[in-house]
Parts: structure tokens; C-alpha cells; sequence
């Protein structure tokens, strides 16, 4: 089980745009570290550079300490499961997973060992002398899961290993990875471009959106203290709301803000003073806004269109000019219906506020109260360059 | 449902042959399916044996006579003396002249020696070709010239290149200092087949090419990416993933190419003319019929040419079930 260090990784093709742009990243020895962002963002790339696959353009990668950027994916010791499993058709399930092991020489009876151990991990013993043409997609998920391990790697990568699998697969596999974690002990580096997956598989997940981090953190870090609107909107399903205003006043504890419709919300956020008079706009998450009554409550809105999940329900509130609709997510069954106005409010605990760039003003610690800020709470990883994004809409 | 069985009951004798006449609809619909299919094939099948069965069998007829070429109308039966017949203590026949044996010989060294040379150099360029490189397209429209070209012309041209005096082969052997005097690659015995492997090598390394890219290019990038992590060199995964994948392609090529290689006659015809040295079984039949005018012979000859094209496809087609069912059993 390794560390695996990048420092200020690059990759570009030709002369075209950097698709990884100078990446510093610490993967802790037993670490489940899951990279996570929309395609073409260069996670799989990342991934690939990473196993040897791809030439580093430039910075340096550190496995234990060694530099390896010029070694060859099996002098690097990593083991991968590949998206589309990549078995090899002619061999059998033990041919594939001996196949590393016959190349590095292994006498015979320790391949046997190795394979029947992984094969034993694994629930693969009844399926060793098939094809992989003869397994079902989850068999063969696994077989690709057994080949890696057999290699006994310092680190495992896995590349969208379960984008193939139905959904109640996926579920299984989702456990069986998080187990086999839990029993292995070992470094896994993981990509998807889910993010359920990387909430429910990450000790931290690095959220990446054009080659750059965006953010890096535990999954309740991400999900309490989005660093920007990227992290905060990508984060959480359905996204996060974001209502536009000024601010109006600042302060080291509380912050003022109105809104576009005029009223004002004095939230919970620090925000200098240099930021006031300037647009800013007000994150919340759909589950976090809380319904009133048409007299009582501060804001108004008709509802466009319900959906019902059966254990929680959508509503889609007109925003009016300001674009795509806003969610509201109840975890209760709702006779609210399409058509109708209804009241709600905002509850200031539970805002994000972020300035013109997107870049989040940093709020108080929720939930246990462990102080999370966002970068401060994880010393390995800093940050090659601020992280930026583009302003949504 | 009981209110209709009832009411039925009286009818009862009627009411079974809905019930018997289903299966028997479907019976029906699928020999209906079947004479449609039959239909279909009937003319390919017309058409085939028109053009291959009744020559065959023509071809089978004469060869038991002693027509001549022409005046193929009047022949008598000779029975297998075109084959083979015992005379005053000698043989003749097809089977007892040195010559064919000589075509034999020479036939399968051809096979052979072309055919490996058009599979080691076919994989060369199968395998560039599958690599990404500028002018990828050019290349692949280019090395397809050798094979768009007519075997006259293909034979006409090597013949002027391999001409002992002026031919652009001694030529640049004798620049480069390799030979000190000119060869005589067509009439020289020794030389002439090889000058007839080289002129057909190059003129379908071009088909065992594109046969072996088609296979290539079945197989997922990834997995030789998940060799790389298994730590497969080059050659590894050649020998070990390319290989085995491509093999069931690469028989069939090889099947198409000795077929059409145990056949040759144009090229050697056109680049060497009658010379012993490089005759063909399908030679040999060509000139028993047409130079000696001996149509019952030539058409022995001939039908010892089919079942020797036979006989070697049928191995190559046994050979290649037998290694399926090798594979199958072991799974």
C-alpha cells in the first residue's frame, strides 16, 4: 500500500489547450480517494497518467517517494480496472488474472496462489475456467476487480468501473468495492463522473472541472463548504439553487444580503469589506428550503411542475426571468400541485454565498461543528493555482 | 369462458379443429417460409451450377476419354487410361509423367514459399497501417495499387524489370554491388521461380494486408492497454493478445490466398512462358489441352487439379473445426 504524490502535473497534446493543468494532489498510504467531475473535465486522463498509459508533459509523480514518471505502468506497480473491463476474450477467467503474473515470472504455484486468493475475495472460484464472453456483466466487473488484485499493487485505479452495470448492479458493485476496500487496506484512486458514487465511496474526493481541482475534501466537506459554485452545484442531487443579489452589508459574522426581488437575508457568512455593493449570489440546496404559508412566509413563487419519487417530491418553482426553475426537495409526500403559489423561506443556516467569480465566502461550521473550512481542513493538498470557474449562468 | 363452452358443447366435433389447426398454421407458415428461402437461393443455385457444376462435369466426362481438342465430338472411352495405364510393361498417363510431378513440385514450393512471404510481409503492413500516423489514409489507398492491377499487366512489368540486360533488378544489385554480373532471372532454372514468388508476392501482399487490418481493428484498444498494465512487452502482446485474436481472420486469408496460389497460371504464363522450371499443375493441364491438343488428357489433369484444390481446402476447413472444438471442450 502507497502514497502516491503529484506535483504540478501537466498534460498537454501538441500544441493544443492543457487538458490537466498543474495538478498537486497527496493520496495518503490506504487512502480511497475518488476523482469526480462532468466529462471532458480529464479525469480518465488524470487517471491514465497516473497508470503509465499517458507521458506526463510536465511536474513530477511520486509513488513512496520515487519518482516514476518515465516507468512503465507494471514498474509502477499499479493494478487497473478499466471502464469497459478490457478482458481478454481468448483466456480464460484464470488465464486473465495469471496473464501479469506469467509476464513477471512467477513460479507456478505462487500464480495459483495469488489467483485463488483473489478468486476466493472475489466469489470467482466457480466461474475460473470461463470465458469472459460466458459472464454476466457484474462477473465480469469482478473478474477485471480479481485481475488487479492478483497483481498485489501499491495502488489500484479503477476508471468508471461501473458506467457499464444497471442500476441495482451498480448499487451491489458500489458495496462490494467499499468492502473490498475495507478488507484490502489498499490505495485506490477512483474515477466517475457520478456523484453518488463518489459520496458514498470517498474517505475524499477531488472534484475536477477543466483540468484544474476545484476542490478536495471529504464528502461532507463538499457537500457543507463548496469552495465555488462548481463544487456546490455538482455536489448534491438535484443541484444546488443559486438566487442572485447584492450584498449590503458586511461582516465578520453575519452578512447581509438582498435579494433580486428586492428583500433582504441576513445570513450566517463572513464577508469582507471590501465586497459590499457587489453581486453576489445566494446558494441552497433543494432540500434546505422550507415551505410557508402564502401570508406568512417571505417569499412567493407558483409552482411549475411536481414530481413524485413516492419517498420525497420535486417541486419546480418559477424563478421568473432568472432562468431554469428552482428546487425544492421534500422528504415527505406533498399535495402541493402544479399551478398553484405557494410560500417559502430561505433559513439563513443553511445559505451559501458566493462572490462574482463563484468563488464561496466562508460560512460557520455546521452539522457537528467540526471546522471544515474548506482548505484548511485537509494539510496535504493545496492548491497549484486558486481555483476558478466560470460564473454559472 | 364456461358460458361459451356450454354454449358450444353441441358443436363439440367442430370446435377442436381451431384448436389442431394452430400448430398445423404454424407448420404451414413455416414450410411456407422454407419454399420462400429455397426461392431465393434457386437462382445462385442455377447460376453455380451452370457455371461451375456442368464444366466440372463435362471436364470429369472428357477426362475418361481420348477426345482431341478439336474434334471434341468424337472420343471414345479410355476408362482412367488418362490417369493412369499399364502398358507393355510401362506407365503412362497423367499420373506417370515426370513433368506433372514437376508441376506438382513446383505448384506447392509456389504455395508455399508465396504465401508465407505475402503472410510475414501482409502483417508488417497490417500492423503499421493500424497505427495512427499522418497520411494513414494515403498509405492504405496506395498499397492497394499493386493488387488493383491485372496480373498481365503485374507479370509484363516484372518481366521488363527482371530483364537480364536492361532490367531496373540487376540493375540496382549491380549498383549496389551485391551481384558482379547480370542475372538471368527468367531464364536462369534456378532463378525463374523466384522471380515468380516476388511478382506475386508483391502483387497480393496488398489483400493478406487489408485482411489482417480488418482483424486488427476488431480489437479494443484497451485491452492492449490492460497488457501494458500487466506489464506485456511489445512482443508479448503480439504473441500473446494480437495473435490469438486475429488468427480466425488470418485463416481464412490464408485458405483464400493457397487456393488462389495451387490455381496460379496467368502470372507464371506471362513471366516465364513454357519453361519447366516454373510450370503449374494448371500449366501442365493448359498445355496437354491446348499445346498438344490432348482434350482427354488436359481434362484429367484438370480434375487432378480440382481434387487436389479440394482435398487442401478440406484440410484447411477440418483443421480449423478441429482447433474450434479444441476451444470449445476446453471451456
Amino acid at each position: 500500500m502507497a502514497q502516491l504524490t503529484l506535483e504540478k502535473l501537466n498534460k498537454r497534446y501538441g500544441d493544443a489547450a492543457q487538458v490537466i493543468k498543474a495538478i498537486d494532489l497527496q493520496v495518503n498510504s490506504g487512502e480511497f480517494v475518488v476523482i469526480v467531475g462532468p466529462s471532458g473535465c480529464g479525469k480518465s486522463t488524470l487517471l491514465r497518467m497516473i497508470a503509465g498509459l499517458e507521458d506526463i508533459s510536465g511536474g513530477n509523480m511520486y509513488i513512496d517517494g520515487t519518482r516514476v514518471n518515465d516507468d512503465t505502468p507494471s514498474e509502477r506497480g499499479i493494478g487497473m480496472v478499466f471502464q469497459s473491463y478490457a478482458l481478454y476474450p481468448h483466456m480464460s477467467v484464470y488465464e486473465n488474472m495469471a496473464f501479469g503474473l506469467q509476464l513477471a515470472k512467477l513460479p507456478k504455484d505462487e500464480i495459483a496462489r495469488r489467483v485463488e486468493q483473489s478468486a476466493r475475495i472475489l466469489q470467482l472460484e466457480p466461474l475460473l475456467q470461463r470465458r469472459p464472453k460466458d459472464l454476466s456483466g457484474g462477473q465480469r466487473q469482478r473478474v477485471a476487480i480479481g485481475r488487479a488484485i492478483a497483481r498485489e499493487p501499491k495502488l489500484f485505479l479503477f476508471d468508471e468501473p461501473l458506467s457499464n452495470l444497471d442500476a441495482a448492479l451498480r448499487v451491489q458493485m458500489r458495496m462490494e468495492i467499499a468492502a473490498l476496500h475495507r478488507r484490502l487496506k489498499s490505495t485506490i484512486i477512483y474515477v466517475t463522473h457520478d456523484q453518488v458514487e463518489a459520496m458514498t465511496l470517498a474517505q475524499r474526493i477531488v472534484v475536477l472541472n477543466r483540468g484544474n481541482v476545484e476542490q478536495v475534501g471529504t464528502p461532507l466537506e463538499l457537500y457543507d463548504h463548496p469552495a465555488n459554485e462548481f463544487v456546490a452545484q455538482f455536489i448534491g442531487s438535484p443541484k444546488m439553487n443559486l438566487l442572485p443579489g447584492t450584498l449590503v452589508s458586511s461582516g465578520d459574522t453575519e452578512s447581509v444580503v438582498r435579494l433580486w426581488h428586492g428583500k433582504q437575508l441576513t445570513v450566517p457568512i463572513a464577508t469582507p469589506a471590501s465586497a459590499e455593493g457587489t453581486k453576489v449570489k445566494l446558494g441552497i440546496r433543494p432540500e434546505h428550503i422550507e415551505w410557508g404559508t402564502v401570508a406568512d412566509a417571505p417569499y412567493l413563487a407558483d409552482v411549475l411542475f411536481v414530481e413524485h419519487m413516492g419517498n420525497e417530491t420535486y417541486h419546480y418553482l418559477d424563478s421568473g426571468k432568472l432562468g431554469e426553475p428552482w428546487v425544492v426537495r421534500n422528504s415527505r409526500r406533498s399535495d402541493i400541485a402544479a399551478g398553484e403559489t405557494v410560500g417559502y423561506s430561505l433559513p439563513p443556516e443553511h445559505c451559501h454565498l458566493f462572490d462574482e467569480s463563484g468563488k464561496a465566502f466562508a460560512r460557520r461550521a455546521v452539522g457537528n461543528g467540526a471546522s471544515c473550512l474548506p482548505g484548511m481542513d485537509a494539510p496535504p493538498i493545496t492548491f497549484a493555482e486558486p481555483a476558478r470557474t466560470n460564473v454559472m449562468h | 369462458m364456461t358460458h361459451n363452452s356450454e354454449s358450444l358443447l353441441p358443436s363439440a366435433a367442430v370446435a377442436p379443429p381451431p384448436t389442431a389447426s394452430a400448430p398445423g398454421r404454424k407448420r404451414s407458415l413455416q414450410q411456407r417460409r422454407a419454399r420462400a428461402a429455397w426461392v431465393l437461393v434457386a437462382p445462385a443455385l442455377i447460376l453455380l451450377f451452370a457455371v461451375a457444376g456442368w464444366p466440372l462435369l463435362r471436364t470429369l466426362f472428357y477426362s475418361f476419354t481420348d477426345a482431341a481438342m478439336d474434334t471434341p465430338e468424337e472420343y471414345n472411352f479410355v476408362g482412367l487410361a488418362n490417369y493412369l495405364d499399364f502398358a507393355d510393361g510401362e506407365r503412362f498417363g497423367v499420373l506417370a509423367d515426370p513433368l506433372w510431378w514437376q508441376a506438382v513440385g513446383n505448384t506447392l514450393w509456389f504455395t508455399a514459399c508465396s504465401v508465407s512471404l505475402e503472410l510475414f510481409f501482409g502483417m508488417l503492413l497490417a500492423l503499421l497501417m493500424n497505427e495512427k500516423f499522418r497520411g494513414q489514409g494515403l498509405v492504405r489507398a496506395a498499397i492497394l495499387v499493386p493488387w488493383a492491377i491485372p496480373t498481365i499487366v503485374t507479370a509484363k512489368m516484372w518481366g521488363w524489370m527482371f530483364h537480364d540486360q536492361y532490367g531496373v533488378i540487376n540493375d540496382l544489385l549491380l549498383r549496389v554491388g551485391l551481384i558482379e554480373t547480370p542475372l538471368a532471372w527468367i531464364a536462369e532454372p534456378t532463378l525463374s521461380m523466384w522471380a515468380v514468388v516476388i511478382a506475386d508476392v508483391w502483387k497480393t501482399v496488398p489483400f493478406m494486408a487489408l485482411m489482417l487490418l480488418a482483424a486488427l481493428q476488431m480489437i479494443p484498444s484497451d485491452l492492449y492497454e490492460a497488457a501494458r498494465v500487466d506489464g506485456a512487452t511489445a512482443w508479448q502482446r503480439f504473441r500473446r493478445i494480437t495473435l490469438p485474436l486475429i488468427m480466425p481472420a488470418m485463416i481464412v486469408a490464408l485458405i483464400f490466398r493457397v487456393m488462389d496460389a495451387l490455381r496460379v497460371f496467368d502470372l507464371i504464363y506471362v513471366l516465364t512462358s513454357n519453361s519447366e522450371a516454373t510450370i503449374s499443375i494448371s500449366g501442365y493441364a493448359r498445355e496437354q489441352m491446348v499445346s498438344f491438343q490432348e482434350m482427354g488428357v488436359g481434362s484429367a489433369a484438370s480434375v487432378l487439379v480440382f481434387m487436389m484444390v479440394a482435398g487442401i481446402a478440406a484440410c484447411f476447413l477440418w483443421i480449423n473445426r478441429f482447433s474450434h472444438e479444441g476451444k470449445e471442450a476446453r471451456e
